[in-house]
């Protein structure tokens, strides 16, 4: 079981401030979709949720104990992050990109066992590339390597699982494979999950809990329906938008609207 | 498990070859010796072994005092450039990296210049001022680099890349400098010279007793960093989220790396090629696992450098040309084939 507690927490990088008292709890088991526009701060939010980033004020725990306490091994057993991508100067294949997912786990000197294989292993059957393991990680398309990425980060058996944009640069069919993965992953095998997103239409069809953030604060806070308002959309984002219904989930549908397009609407 | 064992036989090869390297080298010389007679006398001395004397007792002292304090020095030379060169291009996930390439060929530079300049006879363990002065150099580059290039608790890779250029090229025109003003350099030239292009000068066992721990501690200590360095590879951030506390290893792998440089280039002045060409020839053969790849470069690389030595001091005899020429003929054409060959590889 896993809770993720931020408790006013302010951060800044050096040119300026980008977090400003941000107050947020996420439960064990949750699936959560971080909104907002770029520079809005999701990115830094989620460095500092897996702790490679230290709040300048304020505090973050983990299963009740702060982040600041916990070494960087003790966190990787628990806290798994994919980020955007993955640049890897060497040619190492699918399979061993995998199994360094299981690295908080190894001694410096022993070798991987049966387990940490079998773990791999099941990694990438449930993201669907075991096909995949022999091939280089250099080779692999976007997608692909999204996926290993994905693999690779399960292969931790986390708790919480952190991504940071993991459908942008992919098409609509990875988009898709992608977040239903992430969900199953969330119902099927109750991983806590914690996702920044760009595609809002996304993010309303696959998460129970949207935060939206804007400027750094958190704006809004709840089910796609509370969040995705027309008005908050204009208010963060200055883009004219419809929100209707989605035909088959109904949840909120975002339209954009183009500029001129006013002038058909009566 | 197949590819585990075919890698265990890899390395076995690699260990064997180092070892052929080793006694083929002792044969070849001024005075040439029967490669069995070499193999009965080390049984000798290592063992149980009591073979009849079919060598003369001159023979005996040329290879014991003389040509295997050499070629053993060269293998660790060897070891210690190939293991620097995986270490720092693991970290720096720079393919490109050697193990100078944060300053340690131009602060061993510099320091052995101002030793040749100053008129003082000192040795220390079987060493004489220039390769302590080189090996201080070195290290005392590496640590100014790595200050320099903190920024605010961190080292990021790229400003500590770059500090190494600026340094280096500074130190470079300092020596440059000396050289130019200096009678005494001048008249030394040809020691100046000898140093930037490498020359294994091992004259006994005294210096290999010292360098040899230095060396294989060093090798062992880098194999700790194994899965480490793999994490590395998804760079700084990635490591850390797998677990690795990136500030700490950093200080560690470099610690290592330049150490096992500045002892290298105490005995050996600056050989070039060797931790490039070597890890990379590793890398592209047997892939890019740093717990493979570690122990295959180091014997490889030790491999390579007593072959090199036997032809730098052989092809011209009496006239020994300095090693790093060697290394780099054979070097480069060489990288350039495989660069070529697994272009793809490498998604710069």
């Amino acid at each position: 079981m896993i809770s993720l507690q931020i408790s006013q927490v302010d951060f800044s990088y050096l040119d300026g401030l980008v977090l400003h008292k941000i107050d947020l709890s996420v439960k064990a088991g949750e699936i959560v979709g971080l909104l907002g526009p770029n520079g809005s701060g999701k990115t830094t939010l989620l460095k500092l949720a897996s702790g490679i980033l230290k709040p300048a004020q304020g505090e973050i725990r983990l299963d009740g104990y702060s982040i600041s306490q916990l070494s960087r091994k003790y966190i990787a057993r628990k806290v798994a992050v994919v980020p955007q991508q993955f640049h890897i100067p060497f040619a190492f294949t699918t399979g061993e990109i995998v199994m360094l997912g299981r690295t908080p786990f190894l001694r410096a000197l022993a070798e991987e066992s049966e387990a940490d294989r079998r773990l791999v292993n099941n990694a990438l059957e449930l993201v669907g590339i075991s096909e995949l393991a022999e091939r280089r990680f250099n080779e692999l398309s976007g997608g692909e390597r999204q996926k290993v990425i994905l693999a690779m980060a399960l292969a931790q058996q986390p708790k919480l699982l952190l991504l940071d944009e993991p459908t942008v640069h992919l098409d609509i069919a990875h988009q898709m494979e992608i977040l239903e993965l992430v969900r199953e992953l969330n119902t099927g095998q109750g991983l806590t999950i914690i996702a920044a997103m760009h595609d809002l239409n996304l993010a309303s069809l696959y998460f129970d809990r949207l935060i939206l953030l804007k400027e750094g604060r958190v704006w809004a806070d709840g089910t796609p329906n509370q969040v995705l308002t027309e008005a908050r959309i204009s208010e963060v984002f200055s883009a004219l938008v419809r929100v209707e219904q989605h035909p088959l989930t109904g949840t909120p549908h975002i339209v954009i609207m183009p500029k001129g397009s006013a002038n058909h609407q009566k | 498990m197949r590819r585990r064992n075919k890698l265990i036989l890899v390395l076995s090869l690699l260990g064997v070859s180092l070892i052929a390297a080793l006694f083929l080298a002792s044969a070849f010389g001024a005075v040439s010796i029967s490669l069995p007679d070499i193999v009965k006398m080390a049984l000798n001395k290592v063992a149980i072994f009591d073979f009849p004397s079919t060598w003369r007792a001159a023979e005996e002292t040329i290879i014991f005092q003389i040509r295997l304090p050499r070629v053993i020095g060269g293998a660790l030379v060897g070891m210690a450039l190939a293991t620097a060169g995986v270490l720092f291009q693991g970290l720096l996930r720079n393919p490109m990296a050697d193990p100078y390439i944060i300053g340690t060929s131009a602060g061993a530079a510099l320091g052995a210049t101002i030793a040749m300049l100053l008129p003082i006879n000192l040795a220390f363990l079987g060493f004489g001022l220039v390769p302590i002065a080189a090996f201080g150099g070195a290290l005392a580059t590496v640590f100014l680099v790595y200050n320099l290039a903190r920024v605010g608790g961190k080292t990021p890779i790229i400003s500590m890349l770059l500090a190494g250029v600026v340094v280096s090229s500074l130190m470079a025109a300092i020596m440059a400098l000396l050289i130019s003003l200096s009678d005494r350099l001048q008249l030394n030239l040809q020691s100046v010279y000898s140093f930037l292009l490498g020359h294994i000068s091992v004259t006994g066992w005294e210096q290999i007793a010292v360098i040899a721990p230095l060396v294989i501690g060093g090798i062992i200590g880098a194999r700790f960093f194994a899965f480490h360095l793999n994490a590395l590879s998804l760079g700084e951030e990635g490591a850390a989220y797998l677990g690795v506390e990136v500030e700490r290893d950093k200080i560690l792998i470099l610690s290592l790396g330049s150490l096992l440089t500045a002892a290298a280039v105490s005995i050996s002045g600056l050989i070039g090629f060797v931790g490039l060409v070597v890890p990379h020839a590793m890398r592209l053969s047997f892939g890019p696992d740093h717990r493979f790849l570690l122990p295959a470069a180091a014997l490889g690389g030790g491999a390579f450098v007593i072959i090199a030595d036997l032809l730098a001091r052989t092809i011209m005899a009496p006239t020994e040309i300095p090693v790093g020429i060697i290394t780099a003929i054979i070097g480069a054409p060489f990288f350039l084939y495989l660069l070529r060959r697994t272009r793809k590889e490498y998604a710069f």
